[in-house]
């Protein structure tokens, strides 16, 4: 019974991080969720049932249908939440490397900085 | 190749530890702090003022998309050439509290070297109020994001 290892696998999928990145805004029906994937409905609601039981979705009822919603204390939880922060250092430093590499195989010489 | 950037965040802490290692000689990797017009270019931001020297300071501007200019500011602390610099770093005109950079320099082999970057928050809260913030500007994003993410699973089922 490891919860937050299934946390992991839950958002590892693709499809399923794409519908958290769909309902951070704003929270939809599973009609009006599966409406923005070509994926069968089926396949959609069973992407929703794990993120629900992961804790990461929350369900209220919305007229005859169930709407979904972050949980953004669960979410909190999760490592992935600092991936963005994680990707923008690397990004950084990818560009830093990329600079550096290109100044090591033509050094701009001294006193030629522009302001 | 295992290059990447490495986040270590311990739950409960109000530290952490930035790794990364380089394709690059530790001189030209500590060369990108100290230049000015190189820092501006793999930060994205405009460099007012930067005193590579214990007691010096420095001090940066980024402008946002929508044309807002966002300060940055520090004071240097230490500076040892090719292997340290610990500094004082600051956003101007926000919420956030002043945070502690402990930046250490390595050499791995002539042509490798490693980063690491120790930084340290006034609290465990803020801490993880920074770590998010790139998460919550993305969410203002996530339309544009959500498009794009969506064209790659139909494109690949």
């Amino acid at each position: 019974m490891n919860l937050r290892r299934d946390v992991f696998q839950a958002i590892a999928d693709p499809t399923r991080r794409a519908i958290l990145l769909l309902l951070a805004s704003q929270s939809m029906t599973a009609g009006a969720i599966a409406a923005n994937f070509d994926t069968a409905r089926p396949t959609v609601s069973k992407h929703l049932q794990i993120l629900t039981e992961c804790q990461l979705l929350e369900q209220a009822q919305s007229g005859r249908e169930i709407s979904y919603h972050i949980n953004a204390k669960k979410m909190k939880e999760v490592a992935e939440f600092i991936e963005p922060f994680r990707n923008m250092w690397d990004d950084r430093f990818n560009k830093l490397e990329t600079i550096m590499k290109k100044y090591q195989s033509a050094p701009v010489r001294k006193g030629s900085s522009k302001k | 190749m295992e290059r990447k950037t490495k986040i270590h965040a311990e739950d409960g802490k109000q530290e952490i530890l930035i790794t990364r290692e380089f394709d690059l000689p530790v001189e030209l990797l500590f060369k990108a702090y100290t230049e000015p017009e190189i820092v501006e270019q793999w930060m994205g931001t405009k460099v007012l003022k930067l005193e590579n020297k214990k007691h010096g300071s420095y001090q940066f501007v980024t402008t946002d998309p929508k044309g807002n200019k966002h300060g940055f500011n520090g004071v240097i602390h230490e500076f040892t050439p090719n292997e340290k610099i610990t500094r004082t770093f600051e956003m101007e005109n926000s919420p956030f509290a002043v945070q502690l950079e402990f930046l250490e320099f390595e050499k791995l082999t002539d042509d490798c070297s490693k980063l690491t970057m120790h930084v340290v928050y006034k609290s465990g809260a803020l801490r993880d109020q920074m770590l998010q913030l790139p998460f919550a500007q993305g969410i203002n994003m996530a339309h544009n994001r959500l498009q794009e993410i969506v064209y790659k699973i139909k494109n690949s089922l």
